[in-house]
């Protein structure tokens, strides 16, 4: 057995296996499950609702975006740039989106990949680089706003620079599995 | 956002106007609009039941476990925090519950343990290191499960979608690890607070 398929092994276990434990967990603490998965899920239901405006602000921007033929002359411009980093010029907008908001890099994602096959190395990358993501910027605002710290001092480069390395594993991640 | 919306949008039509792709950019407002409404739709269901699920993890005390068994950590990446000082229970707390996707129980905790930081912070108005740390932590988006990436993925014709999960930690888990190593370092290199104590050596 070769790791890759180690790790689709592993990839397929770990959300039924964590599933069963909350499960076992919580009956054997007496814990209502069904009356608590359905208070959860009611919050589900908004948090999917209150996404809608956000989602097509950015799907509708994008797609005008790749359209009209700016992602393309974008591409070709850096191109050679990118070709060298393996990093597909439809990735570009979610590199930069998925620090500054989550649902605009959500709506990145779906846009990428309803334009790609859904199998191919653009859309797993994309996946891999969402999942992977938090949008720094609003993090530091809710967490320092909420206590008054003004300075962030090196917050801020901190949370960029991780973002910068995420973005290059995520490249050669994607490449090791499914380049 | 405001600008990088506005920018987005009036570079498309700008395009389109130029390249003579002005009939395409208007039907994509409608395509982008029809792909959203697709997209709500399958989030819809994944939302539904992970927050569910999450929702009983968060009752069987199954966050109070993990977090218990992190303390230790907590204690040795904050050091400048009491070691019997709640601040890090709420830290290791604030973790676990992002580990897990639960950010709607994550901000809080997390803020709590910024309060109790702010309480013995030197310069209220400025991060002291802790924060920092702490803020490393949350924007390198450790998650287990990227449950809503699942979700799209499956919706959208994707045999296998949970084969992202293992790749997707590698990457959340050598940017979280860095995240901090870059705040500690960080922490040597940049001037220290005005108020503060600490020693600076450069």
């Amino acid at each position: 057995m070769t790791i890759k398929t180690i790790i689709d092994i592993v990839s397929l276990w770990t959300l039924p296996t964590i599933i069963l434990i909350i499960l076992t967990t919580a009956i054997i603490r007496k814990i209502p499950i069904y009356e608590t998965f359905i208070e959860g899920a009611k919050d589900g239901v908004k948090v999917s609702i209150n996404i809608i405006p956000y989602l097509a602000a950015i799907i509708v921007a994008i797609s005008m975006l790749r359209a009209s033929g700016a992602i393309d002359s974008l591409a070709n411009l850096l191109s050679p740039i990118l070709n060298k980093l393996s990093m597909p010029a439809d990735i570009l907008p979610l590199a930069i989106v998925r620090s500054l908001s989550g649902s605009a890099a959500l709506g990145v994602f779906s846009d990428i990949i309803s334009t790609h096959d859904i199998n191919s190395y653009v859309s797993k990358l994309a996946a891999i680089m969402l999942g992977s993501s938090e949008t720094t910027f609003y993090v530091l605002t809710v967490y320092f706003g909420a206590v008054g710290i003004k300075k962030y001092r090196y917050a801020l480069l901190t949370g960029l620079s991780a973002d910068f390395i995420g973005i290059a594993m995520a490249i050669i991640v994607t490449r090791f599995f499914f380049g | 956002m405001n600008y990088i919306w506005y920018f987005l949008i009036v570079i498309s039509i700008i395009f389109g106007a130029v390249n003579g792709t002005i009939d395409q950019v208007a039907r994509a407002i409608f395509l982008g609009c029809e792909l959203t409404v697709k997209i709500v739709l399958t989030l819809i269901g994944i939302m539904t039941f992970w927050l569910g699920i999450m929702k009983i993890a968060e009752k069987s005390g199954i966050v109070e476990f993990l977090s218990k068994l992190l303390k230790p950590i907590a204690k040795v990446i904050f050091p400048e925090i009491p070691k019997d000082s709640p601040i890090i229970g709420d830290v290791a707390m604030n973790f676990t519950a992002n580990a897990l996707g639960l950010a709607n129980a994550a901000t809080p905790i997390g803020i709590k343990a910024m309060e109790g930081m702010q309480e013995i912070n030197k310069d209220k108005e400025s991060a002291s290191n802790s924060m920092c740390t702490l803020l490393a932590m949350n924007t390198a988006g450790f998650q287990l499960i990227p449950a809503t990436v699942i979700a799209i993925l499956a919706a959208n014709g994707c045999e296998n979608p949970t084969q992202i999960i293992v790749p997707t930690l590698i990457v959340t888990g050598t940017a979280f690890i860095s995240a901090i190593l870059i705040a500690k370092l960080f922490s040597k290199i940049f001037p220290p607070q005005q108020n503060s104590e600490a020693k600076y050596d450069n």
